[in-house]
């Protein structure tokens, strides 16, 4: 039994994949150095020329991957911030996303995008400070965010190995993250949610850090209201009769979503539960950013714009009063 | 006397000329919504380029593509289809005029975004020297193109890691109706040069003298040397786009457009009036065939509007068609 580490067991995904199939490779700033966490090791051991350090060009090697994917190989981009995703959201969501459909279906895109320390590190302020996963989502860009090691793990395999672009989130809260692995680490299907915790009273949707703030406030509120943690794991595509089963067992839901409030995930999934007339014993509460949010950088107001645990018990309480 | 090759030129030329006018026709008829952007006039471009590339080298375009891509050997039979929307066309018809893309003749696809098609070669470019492959790509754009940040890095990132592939500007003197000499500082050869991409600036009407250029830029990026820089002076006779006839701007002189088809490549290509006629008349029965083709081609079924969105067949959820 070994302690996992969120950011060990990306890497190890990715040795495993380099490994496994010579048309993957790696691209991104300082990959080589290894300086995000997901790369040590991996240049010594494929090569520069397959864990390739870039220059400061995100747009055009956001691109080059995709001309890369579209003969033959299975890139994977490595993003250092997740704001540059607004940098390169022409390239993922206009171009790569788009061409299998404009072209009729002559051809995939599996170029992998992965976004580690997305959301809120401390004070790295406005324009560090984003979880952009709502815009793919909404796109249809097959968007991932786990939430433990063995998630993370199973995600990125999976993504690298679909044929389609996928981006991973890997939230700067979650890095953290240790897990004890007991059985041999697999592909997690894309697409597929995971109970973290079964519940009788409420189903709190969580995903990505928010996973473990919700176990957190079930354990804490254990003995007077039982919680099931529902974690989607995959934003886009949603495991809709997951979430369907595990209403209809609990009948209340709570959404905590670490992006903003207007046109986010917890919109989507309140809309979605109430259009398939799922009865409710309680109004919805959703849990998010504020409408337009930027996060200030003073900790204290960081914080008071994030979704949290707080936040999440009043909201637990207030559908079961 | 005429070369052999000058009859295959002018045959390229011919094709994508008559191509281009049925185009313009079906979109008066209203048989090809949402316009086309005419490439009339730059012929010798694609020509010259494309006949300096092997079957297995490969392409992308721009939302003025269709020469480029009947000149690396797509059906226009197929590519017409694509234009009118049908079944039958070389996208299914999901790509229209600004998409049609041939993956299987390397053909990566024509781009909406100006610039967009720059780094895309790139990458298919690392590709084949990651795979081995001697293959090169030519990437074709716009003096529009010159202004976007992503061109100007995917340049310095092919000039860095020597790949393969030809930068080929066709400076036809206008981003729609933006002159160069008030949209582009500097220049187009200066922007290459910058990067330390050998550039030259090629008579764009003599598809000879394109072909020529391409074929040593070509060499130098088989032999591993990396990029070259290709600016050729070309001209549209059209409108931007088909719409621009409708709201009349008025950015060019008729004595320009006059001078400029003085030196219609199709003119300049030197072949003899007597085979000339003959590829005419191959040439108009075949896009005679085309519009058949086309127009008896099936529409799609709207009921797949959202098919090939996934290459897994994951189809959304909320919203669709089915
Ligand atoms: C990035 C971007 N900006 C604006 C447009 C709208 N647009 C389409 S074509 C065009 C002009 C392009 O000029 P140029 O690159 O010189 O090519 P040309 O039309 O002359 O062939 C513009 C502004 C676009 N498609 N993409």
């Amino acid at each position: 039994m070994t302690k996992l580490s969120y950011a060990k067991a990306l890497n190890r995904a990715l040795a495993d994949e380099l490994a496994r199939d010579p048309a993957v490779c790696v691209f991104g700033e300082d990959v080589g150095a290894g300086l995000s966490g997901l790369t040590p090791g991996l240049q010594a051991r494929f090569g520069a020329d397959r864990v390739v350090d870039t220059p400061l060009s995100e747009q055009a090697f956001t691109s080059l991957a995709l001309g890369a994917a579209l003969t033959g190989m299975r890139p994977v981009v490595e993003f250092q911030i997740p704001s540059l995703l607004f940098l390169v959201f022409e390239q993922i969501a206009n171009q790569a996303h788009k061409i299998s459909l404009m072209t009729g279906g002559q051809i995939a895109a599996p170029v992998t995008y992965v976004v580690p320390g997305s959301g809120s590190r401390d004070g790295w302020a406005g324009q560090h400070s984003d979880h952009p996963y709502s815009l793919f989502a909404h796109v249809g860009v097959k968007t991932l965010l786990p939430a433990t090691p063995t998630d993370a793990y199973g995600l990125l395999v999976s993504a690298i190995r679909d044929p389609d672009p996928v981006v991973l989130f890997a939230p700067a809260g979650a890095l953290g993250v240790r897990e004890d692995v007991t059985t041999e680490l697999a592909p997690v299907p894309i697409g597929s949610a995971r109970i973290h915790r079964p519940g009788e009273d409420v189903t709190v949707v969580a995903a990505g850090h928010l996973v473990h703030d919700a176990l957190a406030v079930a354990e804490e509120l254990a003995g007077e209201i039982s919680v099931e943690v529902f974690d989607p794991r995959s934003l886009y595509p949603f495991d809709w009769p997951a979430l369907a089963a595990s209403l209809a067992r609990t009948g209340r839901l709570v959404v905590i979503d670490d992006s903003n409030r207007m046109c986010g995930l917890g919109a989507e999934v309140i809309a979605t539960v109430a259009e398939q007339g799922h009865r409710l014993r309680a109004l919805p509460r959703r849990i998010t950013r504020p409408d337009g949010a930027v996060l200030p950088f003073a900790l204290g107001l960081d914080r008071a714009v994030q979704p949290g645990r707080a936040q999440l018990r009043d909201a637990v309480r207030a559908v079961l009063s | 006397m005429t070369t052999p090759e000058a009859a295959l030129h002018y045959r390229g030329m011919r094709l994508i000329r008559s191509f281009e006018e049925q185009a313009l026709a079906l979109v008066r008829s209203g048989e090809i919504v949402g316009g086309i952007h005419p490439y009339i006039g730059q012929e010798a471009v694609a020509v010259g380029v494309c006949a300096a590339l092997r079957a297995d080298d490969q392409l992308t375009s721009t939302h003025r593509g269709h020469g480029h891509v009947l000149a690396k050997g797509a059906d226009p039979r197929r590519m017409l289809a694509e234009l009118a929307g049908r079944e039958s066309g070389l996208n299914k018809g999901r790509g229209g005029s600004m998409h049609a893309a041939d993956l299987s003749l390397g053909i990566l696809g024509a781009n909406g975004i100006v610039g967009a098609g720059a780094p895309i070669a790139a990458g298919a470019a690392w590709a084949a020297l990651r795979q081995g492959s001697d293959r090169v790509v030519a990437t074709f754009f716009g003096d529009g193109a010159l202004n976007q940040g992503v061109l100007l890095e995917a340049m310095n990132l092919a000039a860095l890691w020597r790949l393969p592939v030809l930068f080929v500007c066709e400076n036809n003197g206008y981003a729609t109706t933006l002159a160069v000499r008030d949209g582009v500082a500097g220049s187009a050869l200066g922007r290459a040069a910058a990067f330390g991409i050998p550039a030259q600036e090629v008579d764009g009407m003599d598809v000879a003298a394109v072909r020529a250029a391409a074929e040593q830029a070509v060499v130098r990026a088989r032999s591993g040397a990396g990029p070259s820089f290709l600016e050729c002076r070309t001209y549209r006779f059209e409108g931007h786009h088909t719409m621009e006839r409708r709201v009349r701007v008025n950015y060019r002189t008729a004595e320009e457009i006059d001078s400029w088809r003085q030196r219609d490549p199709l003119e300049l290509c030197g072949l003899d009036p007597v085979q000339r006629a003959e590829v005419d008349q191959e040439i108009a029965q075949l896009i005679a065939e085309a519009v058949r083709f086309a127009l008896a081609g099936a529409h799609p079924d709207p009921a797949g509007a959202l098919d090939h969105l996934y290459a897994d067949g994951l189809r959304p959820r909320a919203g669709a068609p089915r």
